[in-house]
């Protein structure tokens, strides 16, 4: 990170400005993820104005970017070199136009961390993270970690970035991890009930097979085979299902991955009429839960989409019952919280460790938590 | 030493002794009298971990039994403001573990047990003080395994690899300790029950389990973990390749990389380690290459035969002049025999050695390599390299003899250099060893004193009264000045008088 970017100086005068005032400022990309979290306040800050890819080595396998670079450039200067990020991050924005027209930018993605369809084969946002820059609420500019793959020198605050949204600091700069695209994809498709979807999921992901993504939505099962082409081949005969063609099965993970798709569709207008789109993070073994409502599970059964109308303390106490947690990804009345609560003693070291980074509370005030 | 850090030495007699009193009276009301140790004779074990270079004498050592008693020990350790380290087997290589004077030492060696293997999901709940390769060995008859392979996973422990972040030689294609472990169970430094993650592949809020793992026992002690066990590969195969010039070594793991090929393992050795080596193991290394690569394909058999072709063609382009394949599973241990074996093997060519853990670039193998063996001649010791080359994780050897104060003083001056070295060249003092006490002036060079201050100040999010592993990883202001004065005097730094910091 060049320090004296003007750029970045417009950056830090903005913080530094917002802590003389007592202003708080709400950092924004693109804004396709104004709707995720709790809703947005303070000053907009917008980060597009620290852009551009600083180093791209394809051998090194490591691309340092700014906070205001476009998603989908970043991903098409990755391609040019056969290479991508693997955990596929959304980039959600308007449906009608193309990804590069939604917006999404790098900043995003970290602090969202969201991850798209391949998550549980390849690893989250947060585990592709090397290095950040950060801006503080102090005005100062931070480095940690770096550009190279092992790293412990000191605590690894650039991965805690990665879903902070926003509320630790300015997310100036990323070194990332990236992977060469796979030499082979080969999507594969069979009805199959949710229970047995889960066990056979979870049966096949004990052995070694290149299973990459899955979906399961109305008693089909999808799923998607990447890596080398004779492992891919070989896998095929394993699995079973009918071939989807890559013309068709391209645009499905594309859609699952940026909630475009058919059943985050229906969701999106049953969220318009007062539903609830629940996000739940469960072990990938957990039973089918008795929740009503329209479902679709990925991440071999560890992602699990709910959209329902039913109360909110219904869908957590199932969740938490399950060994995980419930997001209320999008509602119109996000009352009940959009994160699950903080239980003792996470909530106060969250309490803490905001005062450690921004203790005027400038950044993204209650974006992750009320109070945060 | 860090300057919060006090030594024994530097403690009046009488003052430590009335000290270790009230917390041995403590401690005896929540411990049973065989569980606590206090004399000097019992607590030599406990002066050192794996960097056996520097010794502390613990003011107590505690052994706790059950998770009760841990928590009892944490309270009584917090309201009378002493500090606490905790420990697994103690083989660590930077100091992360060594004993505060005045404080307690928690070992948690009792807690060795496999609490829960659940095929099905694949994964394992083990006790901290599980080794490593007993989670892969407890996984095994499920065709499953638990894929950060230290060195030391004969020995080492679960919590030590949560404690250090632990990598070994498969962490490109496999991940580090953070990337396989889902939940940790533990207490804060209060005696309070915190659980970090859980086995949903994500949880509410930031996800504190980033800066806990790596955090060197300075956040929370952790008492029991849940881990991801992976399908065991059908098969695995080796290719050794030998090359009669460093830069075209370094070169082809580049190239390998470039072609898109993710190895599941890319190690390196160089000529003085691999003379060494083969003289302790016999694996019929080539002595007249200059470094020798291995790389490792895994997967399905048609997999690896097609990554394997891929592999040489890329190795033979890149000028190797030596190509060989393992040809079944008892080949191919024996080509990593060598490399698992390269510390003892250095052990064998001289008393002492210390063995550096920096990453660089990839690209830059070839340059540390030559600018190492220029080290070599500027500080007259011998050092032998084994890298992983793949994460460009190098471990110089840098052999002297510790009863030669002068060798000692000459291998910190090298081990610095090198440290140095690998941050110029855009790089870390630490790849997987972890900062420890070792490493602390390095972090100096690596870290701006905001930078440093923000680490510090993320730590007291946790643990306010800095109890916990006090005087590691995040060096003081007075420490990183005293560094810069020393930096001076060895004629580094230009521009000597102008403010430092």
């Amino acid at each position: 990170m060049n320090h004296n970017d003007p750029a970045l100086q417009v950056l830090i005068d903005r913080v530094q400005s917002a802590r003389a005032a007592g202003a708080q400022l709400c950092i924004r990309g693109g804004g396709t993820k104004d709707f995720y979290g709790e809703v947005p306040q303070g000053e907009p800050l917008d980060t597009r104005v620290l852009e551009g890819t600083s180093s791209y080595e394809p051998t090194e396998l490591v691309v340092t970017t700014r906070c205001g670079t476009s998603l989908a450039e970043l991903e098409a200067l990755l391609a040019a070199q056969g290479q991508c990020l693997p955990f596929e991050p959304p980039h959600f924005g308007d449906p009608g136009l193309d990804t590069r027209a939604r917006g999404a930018t790098v900043g995003g993605m970290i602090a969202a961390g969201l991850s798209g369809p391949s998550r549980a084969a390849v690893g989250s946002v947060r585990d592709h993270v090397l290095g950040a820059t950060l801006l503080n609420g102090q005005g100062e500019v931070m480095s940690f970690g770096g550009q190279v793959m092992k790293n412990v020198a000191g605590y690894d605050v650039s991965r805690l970035l990665a879903g902070s949204m926003g509320t630790l600091g300015v997310i100036l700069e990323v070194s990332l991890k990236v992977l060469p695209v796979a030499p082979a994809t080969l999507t594969l498709r069979m009805e199959m009930d949710q229970a047995s979807a889960l066990a056979q999921l979870n049966a096949w992901g004990g052995q070694p097979l290149p299973l990459n993504a899955s979906a399961w939505w109305d008693g089909n099962l999808i799923v998607r085979l990447r890596g080398a082409l004779a492992a891919v081949q070989a896998a095929r005969a394993t699995i079973g299902g009918q071939v989807v063609e890559p013309q068709f099965a391209s645009p499905f993970w594309a859609g699952l991955r940026d909630h475009t798709d058919e059943f985050f569709e229906g969701a999106h207008t049953a969220v318009k009429g007062g539903a609830s789109l629940w996000r739940l993070s469960l072990p990938s073994t957990a039973a089918p839960l008795a929740l009503s409502g329209e479902l679709l599970i990925e991440w071999g059964g560890a992602q699990r989409w709910l959209c329902s109308a039913m109360p909110a303390g219904a869908v957590r106490d199932a969740a938490a019952k399950a060994g995980g947690h419930a997001t209320l990804f999008a509602a119109l009345d996000k009352s009940p919280g959009a994160f699950a609560p903080l239980q003792s003693p996470l909530d106060r070291i969250h309490r803490e460790l905001k005062k450690a980074f921004d203790p005027a509370g400038i950044f993204n005030p209650g974006r992750l938590y009320p109070g945060l | 030493m860090n300057a919060a850090l006090p030594t024994s030495a530097a403690i009046s007699i009488q003052a430590r002794a009335t000290r270790q009193a009230e917390v041995v009276a403590a401690l005896a009301e929540m411990l049973p009298a065989h569980a606590l140790l206090w004399h000097r004779e019992d607590t030599i074990p406990y002066e050192c971990d794996g960097l056996t270079a520097y010794r502390e004498q613990p003011l107590v050592v505690a052994l706790p039994e059950t998770e009760a008693q841990v928590a009892a020990v944490l309270r009584a350790c917090h309201r009378l403001n002493v500090p606490v380290v905790a420990r697994g087997a103690g083989t660590g290589l930077s100091g992360g573990a060594l004993p505060n004077a005045m404080g307690v030492t928690l070992s948690l060696a009792k807690f060795n047990r496999i609490v829960k293997i659940d095929p099905a999901a694949r994964t394992a709940v083990v006790q901290c003080g599980v080794r490593n390769l007993a989670i892969s060995e407890a996984a095994a008859p499920h065709g499953l395994y638990y894929a950060p392979d230290p060195s030391s996973q004969i020995a080492c422990t679960i919590g030590g690899n949560v404690a250090e972040n632990s990598g070994g030689v498969h962490c490109l294609k496999y991940g580090l300790t953070l990337h396989n472990v889902l939940r940790v169970r533990g207490f804060m430094v209060t005696g309070e029950a915190v659980e970090f993650g859980s086995e949903a592949l994500d949880c509410a809020g930031l996800d504190l389990m980033t800066v806990l793992v790596g955090s060197e026992g300075m956040l929370a002690v952790t008492l029991e973990v849940t881990v991801k066990l992976v399908p065991k590969p059908q098969l695995a195969r080796c290719i050794m390749a030998s090359f009669d010039d460093m830069r075209k070594a370094g070169d082809a793991v580049a190239s390998v990389i470039a072609a898109g090929i993710i190895p599941a393992g890319l190690e390196m050795m160089d000529k003085p380690m691999t003379a060494a080596v083969e003289d302790f193991v016999h694996a019929g290394y080539d002595l007249d290459a200059v470094a020798i690569l291995l790389c490792e394909s895994d997967g399905t058999p048609e997999e690896v035969s097609e990554e394997i072709a891929r592999m040489e063609a890329v190795l033979r382009d890149s000028g190797a002049t030596r190509l060989s394949v393992s040809a079944d599973e008892a080949q191919r241990l024996k080509f990593w025999s060598g490399r698992k074996n390269a510390f003892p093997a250095t052990g064998r060519l001289s008393p002492d050695y210390m063995c550096m853990d920096s990453t660089i670039p990839r690209k830059r193998l070839a340059d540390i390599l030559l600018a190492i063996q220029q080290m070599e001649t500027k500080y007259g010791l011998r050092c032998a390299n084994v890298f992983h080359a793949g994460d460009g994780n190098l471990h110089p050897l840098i052999m002297f003899d510790a009863n030669d104060a002068d060798q000692l003083h000459r291998c910190e001056l090298f081990g610095a250099d090198i440290l140095e070295t690998s941050v110029q060249m855009g790089g870390t003092v630490s790849g997987e060893h972890g900062v420890g006490i070792e490493k602390l002036s390095a972090m100096c060079v690596q870290f701006a004193p905001e930078e440093r201050e923000q680490m510090m100040a993320l730590k007291r999010a946790f643990d306010p009264k800095e109890l916990l592993n006090p005087g590691k990883v995040i060096p003081s202001l007075a420490r990183c000045a005293e560094y810069g004065k020393m930096h001076v005097r060895r004629g580094l730094l230009p521009f000597a008088d102008i403010p430092r910091f």
